[in-house]
This record gives structure tokens, sequence and C-alpha cells, in this order.
């Protein structure tokens, strides 16, 4: 409420005052968080300069395998929030069954790569080898999202937001009991990496493992062919049409069914990509493996802004960074012992974090226009 | 008003019931102590319970000490002309919650005198105080945490409970094994410590840093990963930050198999050596080829000629039934202990149980006295109980693993056995 009795100078100083008092308690809550949050962070990175530079904690070549295997990582659940995002972008729900989308190309991959393996294939023909195992996860993961759509989604196309939510997640669980059942719960180790890219290659004078760079380098070649056919071909623009609004989508004469069926397809082939880095990097795969890595992918789309498709891989690398160098950054620098533990903290706090300061995710959210405000 | 007569009528034949009842019978049934007892009637059988990780991924600790225990009961015949059961052999999940909700089970049955198990300490956390307070007694062949009983200077550990003993040793000693191993036989003066957060790991690995700090090491890292974790670059790299000459990590599968896969891609770790526990003596642990160097922790398995006394029933005798009736021998290191503690509880009841003419009756407290003066001499050496509960011969032993095409625990060779009871 302002005041008119007063004159205008006085009148606008008690307008502020006022503003000021109607400060609510959230709004304050939320600046003290966010003001504490930017000191611990800053006192914890100065930490850790000084500690370096003195000498203690991780050496410089502790940091560069720490923070590559953690760009790594990232990479991984950037290709699976991308079936996040684009899910929710066209449907509006997140599809908690990616996880299993992804645990599926690897345990079949698993089996082709166990295969070549037994057969010598494996170590005589290493890149064909890798080719075939990528292309059987991707097909896996492919198909498996396919049906999951067909069965579960469909036929629900109609009904509120949560109801394919909460049918996602019945999903997931039967997905993983299923693989359980063909599978067992062992778990299931990859042949080890063939000797081409056991090792470490020489970039720009830093010692990279290969292993790790191969999965940045497919990681941005997949990131490069999905932008293409999303924004380059007619089945991509398609897609943008019916997540921007499937009914006048529909009236301009694209098969809406169709479409979200290769949104789907293409968020399983990333799955597929996702399960061979898997792969590579850890090595032993089995029912409950998708799990985990599910949850973190999501939370890579929500970091980046829901529906954006450079935010979900923008999301998920800065996750992976944020899980593997966060705590020994942040709160090592603070002095804590053993904070390793703690990566999965950290890892969510992040996320609460990036939403506290910018509500819509670091890259802004995609929505299509019934939920848009 | 007719009513009310009737029921005067119904008060009065009630009352006189309930006399006739409390003054009827005039057979010398015994005193039960403070913590009750158990009638067996005749014609039944004495009812103990199997507590233990039949399950999951740990099911190649608990299964082994199910069976062994079977054949214990099978081996020593009836007590006093009463068959003893196990009922169904229950599941501690290797869990905490897995632990407390077969306890809870097993505590409302009043009919049960004791129970084997359980598998993994965190069960046993939450198992021995409902077990306890319900007068039954519990013996594990497996649990070697020392918060479970005590730490062997007077002081009881945090989650002992009256009632609980054990045939396996407590890792107090071996964690002094472990340290006296690395610090004199290897010659190693600096070291890191991973556990997983649980309390047989934490336990174990504390035992460790502490024992090895006592000797004149240093432990670079203290540090944990969490059970179902993956990527252990981080704390592979915090520990790589110390350089340590060793690193011991008594987890299990798969942080295990995850550790040392990575380890090879941080730099500083090339020539640490790795010690682990009897966790990771699993077959496809050992057949990774980035094994090849370990060594490991565990009880001893060196038995001799050893035998049962109660039973008769040597070491090697028991390994060649277990194989008739499994298929295959024992998958984890505990099924002596198992054996051992089985035919200890049944001796301890036998010694107890009066016949009466109600049936057998057990007394839980005498039982427990009886427990507590245990000694004899079992597959795993000699068991006499402490003031704790810690009744096993406390001998540790230390494994290398040099080929990794041996895959069979028992096969590998032993470098190293301490004693903690001379």
């Amino acid at each position: 409420m302002t005041t008119t009795e007063n004159k205008p100078a006085e009148g606008e100083t008690v307008v502020r005052e006022r503003r000021a008092l109607r400060l609510s308690w959230v709004d304050g809550f939320l600046w003290a968080i966010r003001i504490g949050a930017i000191i611990i962070i800053a006192v914890g990175l100065i930490g850790s300069i000084s500690k370096f530079a003195a000498g203690e904690g991780l050496t410089a070549e502790g940091w560069r395998d720490l923070i590559v295997s953690s760009l790594a990582q990232g990479a991984m659940y950037g290709l699976l929030a991308l079936g996040y995002s684009m899910v929710y972008g066209v449907l509006g729900f997140i599809n908690f069954t990616h996880g299993e989308v992804f645990m599926s190309g690897t345990m079949v991959g698993f089996i082709a790569a166990n295969w070549l393996f037994e057969n010598g294939i494996w170590d005589a023909n290493p890149f064909l080898s890798m080719i075939l195992v990528l292309i059987v996860a991707m097909v896996t993961s492919t198909v498996v999202a396919v049906l999951i759509e067909r069965i579960a989604y469909r036929p629900l196309r109609g009904a509120p937001r949560l109801i394919p939510l909460i049918t996602s997640i019945g999903m997931s669980f039967f997905m993983q009991y299923t693989f359980a059942g063909l599978f067992g719960i062992n778990f299931n180790t990859y042949p080890p990496p063939p000797d081409v890219i056991a090792g470490t290659v020489n970039i720009l004078g830093l010692e990279i493992r290969t292993t790790q760079l191969t999965v940045i380098v497919i990681a941005i070649l997949s990131m490069i062919g999905l932008w293409y056919f999303v924004t380059r071909t007619k089945t991509g623009r398609a897609m943008r049409a019916v997540a921007e609004d499937k009914e006048i989508a529909g009236l301009m004469g694209i098969n809406v069914d169709r479409t979200i069926v290769t949104v789907f397809a293409v968020g399983g082939a990333m799955a597929g990509v996702a399960a061979l880095m898997w792969s590579l990097l850890f090595r032993s795969v089995n029912y409950i493996v998708g799990f985990i890595p599910g949850v973190k992918a999501f939370t890579a789309a929500v970091l980046g802004g829901i529906g954006n498709i450079g935010g979900a891989m923008g999301g998920g690398v800065l996750l992976g960074l944020f899980e593997g160098v966060g705590p020994i950054l942040i709160l090592g620098g603070l002095g804590i012992p053993g904070v390793t533990q703690l990566k999965d903290a950290v890892a969510f706090t992040a996320l609460v974090l990036v939403l506290v300061f910018r509500p819509s995710g670091l890259f802004g959210e995609r929505l299509g226009s019934e939920d848009r405000v | 008003m007719k009513k009310l007569k009737g029921m005067r009528i119904v008060a009065a034949l009630g009352a006189l019931a309930l006399v006739a009842a409390a003054c009827g019978g005039g057979e010398p049934a015994p005193e039960a102590g403070d913590l009750g007892a158990v009638t067996v009637p005749d014609g039944e059988a004495i009812q103990i319970r199997s507590l233990e990780a039949i399950t999951g991924e740990v099911a190649f600790l608990g299964i082994p000490n199910q069976t062994a225990t079977e054949m214990a009961i099978d081996d020593y015949g009836q007590i006093q002309g009463h068959d003893v059961t196990i009922g169904t052999g229950l599941d501690d999940l290797c869990s905490n919650e897995g632990g407390q909700a077969a306890a809870q089970t097993i505590a409302s049955n009043d009919d049960v005198v004791g129970v084997i198990g359980t598998s993994c300490s965190g069960a046993a956390v939450a198992a021995s105080p409902v077990i306890s307070n319900a007068g039954m007694v519990m013996i594990s062949p497996s649990n070697t945490s020392p918060a479970l009983t005590s730490d062997l200077a007077g002081t009881a550990g945090t989650d002992y409970h009256e009632g609980y003993y054990r045939t396996a040793h407590n890792d107090l000693f071996q964690g002094r094994a472990v340290a006296n191993f690395a610090y004199n036989e290897l010659g190693l003066t600096t070291a890191a410590a991973i556990h997983d957060g649980d309390p047989y790991t934490q336990g174990l690995a504390k035992a460790f840093a502490d024992a090895f700090e006592e000797l004149g090491g240093t432990i670079t890292l203290f540090t944990a990963v969490n059970k179902g974790d993956t990527d252990m670059t981080p704390v592979l790299s915090d520990v790589a930050a110390g350089a340590p000459e060793a690193i011991y990590f008594p987890i299990f599968q798969p942080e295990g198999d995850f550790i040392v896969q990575q380890i090879g891609g941080v730099s500083g770790l090339e020539n640490v050596t790795l010690i682990g526990a009897d966790g990771l003596l699993v077959s496809d642990f050992l057949a990774l080829p980035e094994t090849e160097g370990m060594y490991f922790s565990g009880p001893s398995l060196q038995f001799g000629d050893n035998s049962n006394e109660i039973t008769g029933v040597s070491a090697t005798d028991f390994l060649v039934s277990y194989e008739d009736r499994v298929g295959e021998p024992p998958s984890a290191a505990f099924w002596a202990h198992a054996y051992d503690a089985t035919t200890m509880l049944l001796k301890a009841i036998d010694n107890v149980a009066v016949d009466t003419s109600d049936g057998l009756f057990i007394d839980r407290r005498a039982l427990r006295d009886e427990l507590n003066a245990t000694s004899f001499d079992g597959m795993i050496g000699h068991i006499q109980c402490d003031d704790y509960g810690d009744c096993g011969s406390q001998e540790i032993q230390i494994v290398s693993h040099e080929d990794t095409s041996v895959t069979d625990s028992t096969q590998l060779p032993v470098v190293y056995t301490f004693s903690g009871k001379s």
C-alpha cells in the first residue's frame, strides 16, 4: 500500500520502506540460502586452491584424472538425460522407466560382448566388436523404449499427467525384476576394453585415459548427430512441432502418434549409446544398474532445464563434474576428511542450489504450450 | 432382575473354576528363572532358529552357515528324546532392516529357545536387542564387528546385549593381524583404509587403522564408499593424494570390483599393495585379472585334524559330507564356526533341560549361564566364552592371490597367521 498524504520525496522513502518490510520470510530464507551457499563454495574453493599451492591434496595429475573421469561420467548422464528431457517436452511427464531402457541395453550388450570375447573376435577386431556391441545395445534400448510407449503410455494419452508418471514407476520395477528373472541377480562383467583403447593418450600435453576420451568423443558425436536430426530433418521438425503444441501440429498434418514413437525411439537410441559408455567405464552390469543413473540423469535434465535438449547434455556434464570434483574441491577445501562418501549428497545439493538461484534450470525450460504459464 | 441373578451364578461358577485350576495339578514343575522358560511337550521338537543371509549378493555367506547348522543338528541327534528343528531358515538380508524384521518374527514365538545367526554384523546390531529382550540366546558364526561384544579391554561394545555369543573372531584381532602383516612382514609404513559404512567393514577398517598407527605406521586417509557406488575415481583420487603404500578395503562386491578395475586409471596408485578381507574371497572377484598380487585377510581355515568334540565329526569329514549334500564345497569361510556354534547351543540345552511331567523344561536363565561357561574343542579350535560373548578361537590368516586362474579361495596360499588368544 502506498501512502499519498506525505510529500513526494518522503512518500518515496515510505514506499521503499514498505516494500522492504513486505519481503516475506520465504524470500528472506531463500536469500539466506543463496548467500550461505556462495560463502561455503567460495571458502571451499579458496581452501582447495591454497592446499594445491602448498603441495597438499591432489596433485595436478590427480585433478586432471578426476576432471576427465567426471566429464566422461557426465557425458553418460547427459545422453541419458536427453531421453527424460525429450519425453517431458513432448508428453509432459517424467518417464521413470528410461533408466531401465538403459539397463536393457547394457544387459543385452553384455551378451553380445561376451559372445564376441569368447570367440576371440573382441581382441582380434576391437573396433568391429565395439560397433557391433553399440548396435546391439542401441537396437535393444530403442525396441524396449518403443514397446514401453506402445504398451504403457499410449493407452493413457488423454489421462491426467500423474497417471503415466505412476505407470512409469511401476513399469520401471517390472522391467528390473523381469531382467532379474531372465538374467539372474549376479553382476555380469564386460570383457576388458581391447588393448587399443586401454592405456593413455597424449592430448595437448595432458595424459588422458583412452577409454574416457572415447566416451567423451562418442558423446560429442551423438550430440552432433542428434542436433542435426532435430534441426535439419523433417522428422526432427515434426518432433519440435509436436513438442510445441500437439493439437495444432496434428492439424498441420503431422502424424502425432508416429512422432511420439520417434521421440521415444531416439531417447532409447541415446540410452543405448550410454550403455556402451557404461560398458567401457564401469564394465559390471546387473538388473539394478539403471536405477541410480536414471535418477541422476533425471536430475541432470532438470538442472539443465527440462525439455531443453542442449540443456540436458549441459546438465549432465555439469552434474558429472559436481559429483566427481565437487566433494573434493569444495568440502575437501573446507578441511573435511573422507568427503567422497558425500558425492551423492553434493550432486543433489547442487541441483537444489541451481534451482534456488535459477528455478527454470540453467539453460531454461522448453515446455509445450499446455505447460507454459 | 432375573438376568442379574443368572450373572451372579455364572460369576460364582467362574471363580470356583479359577480356584480349582490354581489348586489343581500337583506336577513338580521347577520354577522358572527371571527370563522365563520353555516347556517342550512330549513328542514335539525343540525349536531353534537359523537367521542367515540366504538371498541376494551375500547369499554365498549365509547358505553354508545354514547348511552347517542343519548338518550339526543331524549329527547331534535328539536331546533327551526330543527332535531339534530350525523350522524354516530366516533371512537377515545382510541389513539392519532384515535383521530387525526376522528377529521380531522369532521373538514373537515363545517356543524358540535360541538362534544361530546372523551372518552380517549389520543385521545383528538390530537383531541382538530384540532376541535378548525376549530372553532367548543368539550364537553367531560370522559376525565379527567389535561393537557387538566388547573392545577386548573390559568395555562392552555399544551393541552388546546379554544372551549374544559368537564363534567367529572379533575384528579387533583381524585388524591387528593385517596391521602386523603390512607393517612387519611387508615393511609398509603408510596405508589408507576404505570401508562402506556398514558396522562390519567400518569396525574392521578402524581396527586396522588403530593397530597400524600403534605399530608406528601412518594412515594417510580413512574414508568410505557408499554401497551401490559405481564411480570410484573420486575416492581413489583422494586416496592417491596421500600416496599410501597399501590400501586395506574390507568391503564386498561389487564395490570391490569397481575399485580394482578403476585403480589403474588413477595416477599415483600404480604400485600400491591391495589388501581385502573375506567379503571379497568370492570366485568371480578372484577371477578378475586386476586382483593379481592382492592379499586377503579372513578367519583361519587351517583346521588340520580338528574335530568337534561334541559330535566327533572332523573338519575334513564335514567337508566331504557337505559336498555330498550340496554338490559343491562351501562358498564362504564360516561353515566350521556355524557347526561349532550349533553344537555349542545343543549341548547347553541338553545340559540344562529337565524332563518333567509336562515335557522338557528349559529355563532361559540357566541356558545363558550354561553358555557363559562353555568350554570345549570344536573344529575351529578351543571354544571358550569371555564375559561379552566372544567365544571363538580368534585365529586369523592372510592369503595371497598370485595366480588369477585360481578362483577357489580355499586353494590360496597362506602367507601369515595370527592367533588372538596366545
